[in-house]
């Protein structure tokens, strides 16, 4: 059922590929459910709590596949809840914590941008499962775009400290964004095989999506210092671990716990 | 062959039935419709004296889906079945496959459903222009793009005043 167009010796890769997408989702999903019940208005307390459902069901249903395509018996809660800290592949971007409330919008919006060109390429990927995925996720990923850009503009285009904020914010987020669109072996494997873009081949659009709002919201696009790597590969920053520590407290205090 | 009603043959009676009893099973967040009338039953079938439900979700995150499952298999069982059902992802749920019953009944609930069309682009600020389920006006206005459940946003109709949900076009 796997993946037509991927040589069984690719099968690793594909893999690989897909807990990198499956984990940039699950963990962004956590972070934005840490905001239950303590959104700034009720409406953005239902809001963020949506969006982290719609990331973290696209997460599941990752993390189903990868589970099919590994073929070893592991299944979606083995992969999200039992794994180490090395062994997560998302961005880094994804585990940065909250901050404020314009740090998590233009994180949101970040994230937003990279992902919705690439759900919108996948649509026609060559792997009928993430395609099905993919047709879903487009649609979802607009509304996130959407949401979260009209919260960048407003606080970027509002009070001088929500302007303030939202400039900080730019700032301290500038040097998580070229992780997004590294080339390995992996993504140079997928696209090969029809099965995702090249990501970097997605920053132009990316540039275009997030140039648009940060006109609008009167903001400067500021120059990234440095591009921090290293999420890909399992190595995270500080935040990660204790993010892990919530996440997974409850199937490590009782293994195999369901519902 | 999938089971909607009608048709001669003993097979399909039995398929026609599983079909019916499946079908009746309401979506648990909006219970004024049923899962046909939503488009998430894509077919039942008799495979070896089984009832095989499809099943596709409708939001990647949503919460009903297992409890859909469940109700769905119950169904089947208590119409005299051994049942299974499988999820099925590809292709994609839309809600343009809501059935016209299903789209009135949305609207005699007070959820105004969702505007057809949804594959079309949509502009990055664009409004989608939502009809009040009260008195029908164009005139309302977005309170929040998301509401109380994952297929629903706020809004509200400025001709009557009626706050309203609004199922989610995706
Ligand atoms: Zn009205």
């Amino acid at each position: 059922m796997a993946a037509p167009g991927i040589p069984t010796a690719d099968r690793e890769k594909l893999l690989e590929f897909l807990l990198r997408l499956a984990d940039d989702h699950l963990i962004l999903g956590h972070r934005l459910s840490e905001w239950c019940g303590h959104a700034p208005m009720l409406e953005e307390d239902l809001a963020m709590p949506n969006m982290a459902l719609d990331l973290i069901g696209q997460a599941r249903a990752l993390y189903a596949y990868a589970a099919e395509v590994e073929g070893e018996g592991r299944t979606e809660d083995d992969f999200a809840y039992l794994r180490r800290e090395r062994e997560y592949r998302n961005c880094l971007l994804a585990e940065r914590p909250n901050g404020d409330f314009a740090h998590t919008m233009l994180r949101q919006l970040t994230f937003a941008a990279f992902m919705e060109p690439m759900w919108r390429a996948m649509t026609a990927s060559s792997d009928a499962t993430l395609a099905g995925i993919a047709a879903k996720a487009v649609k979802e990923v607009a509304y996130h775009i959407r949401h979260a850009g009209e919260w960048v503009v407003r606080l970027g285009d509002g009070t001088e400290e929500s302007a303030r904020r939202m400039k900080a914010a730019a700032e301290e987020l500038a040097p998580y964004v070229g992780e997004l669109f590294e080339t390995d072996e992996v993504t140079e494997a997928m696209a090969a095989a029809g099965v995702a873009p090249d990501p970097a081949s997605l920053r132009q659009e990316f540039d275009r999506t997030i140039g648009a709002v940060f006109v609008e919201a009167g903001l400067a696009i500021p120059a990234a210092p440095w591009a921090q790597s290293g999420g890909r590969h399992g190595r995270h920053g500080e935040a990660m671990g204790y993010l892990l520590a919530d996440l997974q407290y409850m199937q490590r205090t009782y293994p195999g716990a369901v519902w | 062959m999938a089971g909607r009603p009608g048709g001669g043959a003993k097979g399909l009676d039995a398929a026609a039935k599983a079909w019916q009893a499946a079908a009746s099973v309401l979506d648990p967040e909006v219970p004024c419709v049923t899962i046909a009338d939503l488009g998430i039953l894509r077919s039942v079938e008799i495979e070896s004296g089984v009832a095989v439900a499809k099943v596709t979700p409708t939001y990647s995150g949503c919460p009903a889906v297992l409890a859909i499952e469940l109700s769905v298999e119950a169904a089947l069982r208590g119409a005299g079945f051994d049942a299974r059902v499988e999820r099925v992802i590809s292709p994609a749920w839309t809600t343009d496959w809501i059935t016209a019953e299903g789209r009135e009944k949305l609207r005699a609930f007070g959820i105004a459903p969702p505007e057809k069309a949804a594959n079309s682009v949509r502009a990055l600020f664009g409004e989608t222009i939502v009809h009040c389920p009260k008195c029908g006006s164009e005139n309302t206005s977005r309170v929040s793009e998301f509401g109380s459940t994952a297929c629903k946003a706020l809004y509200r109709c400025n001709s009557c005043r009626e706050p309203f949900d609004y199922f989610k076009c995706i």
